[in-house]
């Protein structure tokens, strides 16, 4: 299940073996205060203006672009209903209020990627606000604010021959991906450690998967992330000086960038020094943060309503069909399944990471038994998963498959090892488990009298093995059942072969 | 012979006395002659207009009674208006050289009514300005003097029309740019409901103000060209799906018993009193045609300029920020990225612009968006409000268009007294109402112009009172001295 395993563990879930020693004693003076702002690209058809594809990965330069979004003179947006959509369930998904009323603004700046020399964004009433999202962090509960989620247009992106725009020595604009649609979550300053909030991304990442507007690539920039960060002497309410982090793209990043930018502050600090309110940008080769515009360039967005988008009216009626097309969370979804299969708290987490694996998990556990199912998915599966990058869902055998499969070995047809073989056999290629049983005879030999026979014969070949065990080596029975399993072609039921091997050796 | 009507041309062309072909050589021979003295164009487009003459031939002879009465009849476009593989710059160099990809819905609804484009009309660069002189191409002149000017922004459309070389021509209205060079051009200019047509390919300059609409010499065809290019578009979200209605239907109602309100405001100070005196003639024959007058009030008027001098700019700041010489137009070239943008910019934009652009860049600006983008946005509709009041009493307002007469090139060379030229057309645009610009005299040999303006979405009560009064004088048949070589 590789799925799974990206999707919860990855670098997600596993702090305890990537968090960074603390060297610096003077963090523990401080408290950090973290905020993150995510950029989400949404999961539609076409643009958020235009008819273009939203699918721009893997195309030539500028093939997926239009008028619209080139922002050729006289062209004008027209809004995609589905973005909306995907924002006001995401939105709902968060526990943030929809106003009935929102609107978009232009947020004016010059950048080559920036066709219309403007951003068509949200600024004063987006269409969500005052979420909240829970999650645990090294056991203990954390509650981080949402400030707003709004919806927006991505920009183009830059291929510079140097290092950045300013010292290039040309610059080509891609605009492939100019428009499609970004939602923006923006969380309050909630977060208190690089764990809280790397658990925070996992966990909005997850949710933004289940409710299906977001594919959380980070590598590939559908699901980005920046931070605020400030220090303030721990047990005060004061805000310190904020900096924002850029240029994470990964779990690891994120947790690996916020820690080094506490442990810089709190060297700052503790040193006497002033920080500077500044964005920096994680340099991964570096291992450090580095200064990239401080305060006094920020930008003048000169934000004014979009006078080519009359406002939005959703009513409570669109708000209500909107939540009605909601599937159940993953934290919701995993303290079902605990109860309902007496599943224990990991279990179910592990279980519940992607929707599509609780799906299958749902889908087995309704055919075999729970616990079955549950050591077969997060075992052999998520291996294979793994192993092969074909999640089972996407793989040959597929969720029907696998369980046709246990369903043969729940019911004794075939033994585990073969079930195994038949796993990693039928994976990929697909087919049915049970006319491949059928086809080769690899059903488990479970005929007494014949399996008696070829007892006494292994018996009868290994009289020195046979007298060890009369003798009370417990381990001589482990050859002896050995030799009959291959003599059977692996067909043999264990439990059988080892019953009537001590019957004969009483 | 004289200038002639889209209606008369479309009956000609039924009748078998003329061909669309032939219609478009006079057009273009006539445009050539004209032009030296003009240059009401920035471009002739010959070879898509011999291509759409003959395509309209054919439908004609297809479907003589199913054709529009716009098949095979040759019309100009304000260069402001896309058209796919045609040079379009908005009377600017930023844009000289760029041919749109796309054509934009106004103009495509023409071309597939049959329309034939003889050219692309000369205007203000991105339509800022009351004149023409602030094109980056030349000034175009007025047909009735071609050493004044013809107004603007869409002075060459309506140069074009007064001088008899195409019956109709489109132009953009975003604060008088339709109605003040039809006022001082002696043709009919109509400025529709804000979302009524599509501004889908209309080059912007102010969003929330811009609207295409016609020039032509008589009411009757303002009402066809209007029923030809409005209604809803799915690609402008700012334009009202709802069904139109038959413009020309309240054509020959007459108005008997309608209520016309006059605006004090609009009559007083500033106003040429030759002007005033035209108009108040204008006014009487309209009472004499049954319809009764009473003075109104607009008291915020006042402040309609200063408004529109900030929302304007705003938006156009924002509208030409994709002027920036990275992907089509002019690009001065300089290794830094910022040196790129400053000179393609200063190169690419007249002094008009600039000022335009840093008024409205200021008015957004952290600290003074308050002050002024707000507050005026306050005042906006402040001002369309007190119309919805007037209108509850009456049912269309009459005024002067323009304060004056055409000008001499020239002569307004301080930004205020050229903004002063739209101080009775602006307020209709930041209401978003219909109004409409008609001949109704001379001071004393340059046209006058009788401002109509009715309430959102009753265009076609602005047709009815402006056909009411042109069918009951001559003005309209005046012929400009160039017109009298039209053929
Ligand atoms: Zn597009």
């Amino acid at each position: 299940m590789a799925h799974l395993a990206i999707a919860v563990g990855g670098d997600g879930r596993v702090s305890a073996q990537t968090a960074e020693p603390q060297t610096n004693s003077a963090v523990s003076a401080y408290e950090a205060v973290i905020g993150l702002e995510v950029h989400a690209q949404l999961l539609t058809r076409s643009k958020m203006f235009c008819a273009c594809s939203a699918e721009y990965i893997g195309k030539p330069a500028n093939s997926n672009t239009c008028p619209v979004c080139l922002g050729l003179p006289g062209v004008l947006p027209v809004i995609n209903r589905q973005a909306v959509e995907y924002t006001v369930l995401t939105a709902l998904a968060l526990n943030c209020e929809i106003p009935e009323f929102t609107k978009f603004d232009r947020k004016n700046y010059f950048y080559p990627d920036l066709p219309k020399g403007y951003q068509i964004s949200q600024y004063d009433m987006p269409l969500s606000r005052n979420g909240w999202l829970e999650f645990e962090v090294e056991g203990a509960p954390v509650r981080c604010g949402i400030t707003r989620v709004h919806l927006e247009e991505d920009t183009g992106t830059l291929h510079h021959a140097g290092d950045v725009l300013q010292s290039a020595r040309s610059s080509l604009v891609d605009l492939n991906r100019a428009g499609v649609p970004l939602m923006e979550i923006v969380g309050e300053p909630d977060l208190r450690s690089a764990e809280a909030a790397r658990e925070y991304l996992v966990r909005l990442r997850q949710i933004l998967m289940y409710i299906g507007v977001n594919d959380g690539n980070l590598e590939q920039g559908s699901f980005r992330c920046d931070a605020n960060v400030s220090l303030r002497v721990r047990g005060s309410d004061a805000l310190g000086t904020k900096v924002e982090i850029k240029n994470m793209n990964s779990f690891r990043a994120v947790h690996r960038a916020l820690q080094y930018e506490i442990e810089r502050q709190a060297a700052v600090l503790a040193g006497g020094g002033t920080l500077v309110q500044e964005t920096r940008g994680w340099v991964e080769a570096r291992g450090a943060t580095v200064s990239q515009r401080s305060k006094e360039y920020a930008h003048d967005y000169r934000y004014f309503p979009e006078p080519d988008l009359p406002p939005l009216a959703l009513d409570s009626a669109y708000t209500e069909r909107v939540r009605r097309t909601m599937p159940e969370l993953p934290a919701a979804r995993a303290q079902r399944l605990q109860e309902k299969f007496g599943l224990s708290a990991y279990d179910a987490a592990v279980l519940t990471a992607a929707r599509e694996d609780a799906d299958a998990y749902e889908a087995l556990a309704s055919q075999v038994p729970a616990k079955l199912a549950a050591n077969w998915l997060m075992g052999d599966v998520a291996a294979l998963a793994n192993e092969r990058r074909v999640a089972l869902h996407r793989s040959g055998l597929g969720v029907d498959g696998l369980a046709a499969l246990l369903r043969l070995l729940d019911a004794g047809t075939i033994n585990g090892p073969t079930a195994k073989a038949l796993l990693e056999e039928l994976y990929e290629s697909g087919g049915d488990p049970a006319a491949v049983v059928q086809e080769r005879g690899l059903g488990q030999l479970d005929d007494e009298a014949a399996l008696l026979a070829i007892v006494d014969e292994v018996i009868a070949a290994n009289a020195a093995a046979a007298a060890d065990f009369r003798a009370g080596k417990e381990a001589a029975l482990g050859r002896l059942v050995g030799q009959v399993m291959k003599a059977t072609g692996g067909k043999a039921q264990p439990q059988l072969v080892n019953r009537l091997l001590r019957e004969r050796l009483a | 012979m004289t200038a002639r009507t889209i209606t008369q041309l479309a009956h000609e062309l039924r009748e078998g006395s003329t061909t669309p072909r032939r219609l478009l050589d006079n057009a273009l021979a006539h445009a050539e002659a004209a032009e030296p003295s003009l240059h009401a164009y920035l471009a002739l487009t010959r070879e898509l207009a011999e291509r759409q003459a003959d395509e309209a031939g054919r439908m004609l002879e297809r479907d003589p009674d199913g054709a529009s009465p716009l098949c095979g009849v040759p019309m100009a476009l304000k260069d402001v208006l896309c058209v796919d593989g045609v040079e379009t710059t908005a009377g600017s160099r930023i844009l000289s050289g760029w041919k749109p990809p796309y054509t934009g819905t106004a103009v495509q609804r023409l071309f597939d009514a049959g329309a034939v484009c003889v050219g692309k009309t000369n205007c203000d660069e991105f339509a800022m300005g009351s004149s023409t002189e602030n094109s980056a191409f030349g000034p175009a002149g007025n047909p009735w003097d071609v050493e004044r000017v013809p107004g603007g922004s869409s002075g060459g459309s309506a140069a074009t029309v007064a001088a008899g070389t195409v019956p109709y021509a489109l132009g953009s209205d975003t604060g008088g740019s339709i109605r003040q060079p039809a006022s001082l051009s002696g043709v009919v200019g109509f400025k529709p409901t804000y979302g009524r047509v599509s501004r889908y390919g209309l080059i912007a300059f102010a969003s929330s103000l811009d609207q295409i609409g016609p020039l032509t010499r008589s009411v009757e065809d303002a009402a066809i060209v209007y029923a030809a290019i409005a209604g809803g578009d799915p690609r402008d979200s700012t334009c009202d799906p709802r069904p139109l209605g038959d413009p020309l239907e309240t054509l020959g109602r007459g108005v008997e018993g309608l209520r016309l309100g006059v605006p004090r405001e609009y009559m007083g100070e500033g106003i040429d009193p030759d002007v005033r005196a035209r108009v108040e003639e204008a006014m009487a024959v309209l009472e004499g045609l049954g319809a009764s007058l009473r003075e109104v009030s607009l008291p915020t008027t006042h402040a309609g300029l200063s408004t529109y001098y900030i929302i304007a700019p705003a938006e156009c700041s924002s509208n030409l920020a994709r002027y920036d010489g990275v992907r089509f137009g002019l690009r001065e070239d300089d290794p830094s990225l910022t040196e790129m943008y400053l000179r393609t910019r200063d190169r690419g934009f007249g002094v008009e612009v600039k000022r335009r652009v840093m008024l409205g860049t200021y008015a957004l600006s952290s600290g003074y968006y308050d002050a002024y983008y707000r507050k005026a946005q306050k005042v906006r509709t402040v001002i369309a409000e007190e119309f919805a009041r007037v209108f509850e009493d009456v049912d269309a307002l009459v005024s002067p268009t323009s304060p004056s007469v055409a000008f001499t090139m020239g002569d307004r060379d301080d930004p205020l007294s050229m903004y002063m030229c739209d101080v009775v057309t602006l307020p209709v645009n930041l209401a978003g109402l219909p109004g409409i610009s008609v001949p109704c005299g001379f001071s004393p040999e340059l046209p006058v112009g009788l401002q109509v303006i009715a309430p959102r979405f009753e265009d076609a009560r602005v047709f009815q009172v402006a056909h009411a009064y042109e069918q009951a004088t001559e003005w309209h048949t005046s012929q400009s001295p160039l017109a009298a070589t039209a053929a």
